[in-house]
């Protein structure tokens, strides 16, 4: 028995890590550094029905150990993504999330419904928070009622089961998550980036061209364990845990807290071989906290 | 292939105001092979500040193992850097991105070099090369003022070396585009580095002329992963292309300026 495997909703994972969603492209960059079969699946890029070109540049801000972007979701498109991405994809013996972004209840359909066929597609990654989209995005993901809705519509049409991406931005996360339970998610991925400002102090002008950004990194680990934390008390469906993590023991945190496998995103960008060297350092972490299996420490914190 | 390798300080002096010249030894200096090329650098042991510094490398030593890259100190990175002395290592990333295309320039014929304040370094690898391949470098380099120029004795060891200052403190008095206007006979092909508005000075100024240009956008996974350093072109389907893994260096015309 493989003591990093982890089973959750049409997911089979050799180990809890998988790059986040916008970190890591489609693959094919960080496919140059290792082999992307070591991973226990990997949140391509958001994808949406047409075409995105995205915001203009500066995208990118660095903060105290984080970074603002507002990349827009820049994205080939479902076309591109179904007949080129994905199938490239193929050729590693890894799980495939798929991030879905939309303006319109429609464009999230259109695009799960076809998405959720691609034959490594296992599960979707339902984006209904990200910051830097002027329609769609987070509006979806700050009212429960909204956010049921759509989690229902795309239900009806997805193959494969659906995580809903929540964001950090609301008052209480928990109603959200309830929500999209209700609206019958299969498992839910947090947190998002949470919306900040960075100012060029000799302009008084916002540094990121799209004036705010999503706040990422070690600086927002807190705040996602606070809310994977509150999440899984309040919800019985599996949670995908992220926000900041870059160590081994922000794995074992975030498992502690509730969640069931983690998604590393912006420490992909200081170190470029994260993903692999924590797979490599769980087992002796593991051994030292004697634990046997790493599922024993979902939710840890919930029994003590 | 791109390598993740702490590599050792050789030496590193202040060569100029702020302006620092690194010198770095190990393996990955076997890959290099173009000028023009970049290195994606952790200045922290943590998190603050978090992310790679992109540093183009202004020369490499084969023989040597070597590599020198010249930068400004100008954030908390790049002062952190800066204090990196011989016997330390560096965490890089590299090499990145596509270089300068020296072919471009054919033996015998004429090449105008034109560089602009921290986007000089690339250009004396590439000048080097050209150098060698019996090409004529003729270079201009364009900086705010004298206490910030660096290298003019370098490039003039490889060719007729033109210098402008903003302020006038040495060399012509403004930019290199003055400079250009003046300089008699035709130029087969021509290369830049530097500021934006440089660049699109260049670029008009030298219109009809084959050239190529290296960008400078802000980067966050310095391999093409993040679309953080995108700039729009009319050149491919996509109608875009990224600075770090596309360029940094773009034939004229490519990247909408």
């Amino acid at each position: 028995m493989n003591r990093l495997q982890v089973e959750l909703p049409g997911l089979t994972l050799k180990n809890p890590i998988m790059p986040a969603s916008g970190c890591f492209g489609f693959g094919k960059e960080y496919a140059q550094l290792y082999d992307l079969s070591l991973l226990g699946a990997i949140m391509v890029k958001a994808t949406t029905l047409e075409a995105r070109y995205g915001n203009p540049t500066p995208r990118v801000a660095e903060t105290p150990s984080g970074m603002l972007n507002a990349i827009g979701l820049q994205n080939p498109g479902l076309e591109k993504v179904v007949t080129e991405e994905l199938p490239w994809l193929e050729r590693y013996d890894v799980p495939i999330i798929a991030n879905v972004a939309g303006s319109e209840t429609e464009d999230y359909v259109a695009v799960c419904e076809r998405i959720s066929k691609a034959p490594n597609v296992r599960a979707i990654e339902l984006n209904i928070s990200c910051p830097n989209v002027k329609c769609g995005g987070i509006t979806f993901g700050t009212d429960p009622a909204i956010a049921k809705e759509l989690t229902e519509a795309v239900k009806a049409v997805s193959t494969v089961p659906v995580y809903v991406k929540l964001s950090p931005n609301v008052t209480d996360v928990t109603a959200i998550a309830r929500a999209v339970e209700e609206g019958g998610a299969d498992g839910l991925t947090l947190i998002n980036t949470l919306v900040g400002m960075r100012f060029d102090p000799r302009t008084g002008r916002p540094v990121i061209a799209n004036g705010t950004g999503g706040l990422s990194g070690p600086a927002v680990k807190p705040v996602a364990l606070r809310m994977v934390y509150e999440v899984t008390k309040a919800v019985s469906i599996p949670v995908i845990g992220m926000g900041g993590i870059a160590e081994v023991d922000d794995v074992i945190d975030f498992m502690s807290a509730g969640a069931s496998a983690v998604a590393v995103g912006t420490a992909n960008f200081v170190d470029h071989f994260v993903c692999p060297k924590l797979i490599d350092a769980l087992p002796a972490r593991l051994d030292e906290l004697g634990i046997g299996n790493i599922t024993e420490l979902t939710g840890r914190s919930h029994r003590l | 292939m791109i390598r993740n390798e702490c590599m050792a300080v050789v030496a590193q002096a202040e060569i100029a105001r702020n302006i620092f010249e690194l010198t770095l030894k190990g393996g990955l200096v076997s890959e290099i092979g173009k000028p023009g090329r970049f290195v994606h650098i952790r200045t922290s042991d943590g998190f603050d500040p978090l992310l790679r510094r992109p540093v183009s490398i202004s020369s490499v030593d084969e023989e040597a193992g070597t590599m020198t890259l010249i930068y400004r100190a100008e954030g908390k990175g790049t002062a952190l850097l800066s204090r990196k002395s011989a016997g330390e290592t560096v965490d890089v990333l590299g090499p990145l991105g596509n270089g300068f295309p020296a072919e471009a320039a054919k033996a015998g014929s004429r090449a105008l070099i034109v560089g602009g304040g921290i986007g000089v370094p690339p250009l004396y690898g590439l000048s080097e090369k050209l150098k060698a391949a019996g090409v004529e470098p003729v270079h201009v380099l364009g900086f705010q003022s004298a206490d910030v120029a660096f290298y003019e004795e370098q490039f003039g060891e490889l060719g007729e070396t033109h210098l402008a200052t903003v302020d006038g403190s040495a060399g012509t008095k403004g930019f290199v585009t003055d400079v250009i206007r003046s300089l008699p006979g035709e130029f087969d092909v021509y290369y830049s580095c530097g500021p934006l508005p440089m660049l699109t000075a260049v670029s008009s100024e030298m219109e009809g002329t084959e050239g190529y240009l290296s960008f400078e956008e802000r980067m966050g996974c310095g391999i093409g992963a993040c679309f953080a350093c995108v700039c729009r072109t009319d050149s491919n389907e996509k109608g875009y292309v990224k600075v770090c893994s596309d360029g940094p260096v773009f034939r004229d015309g490519v990247v909408k300026l």
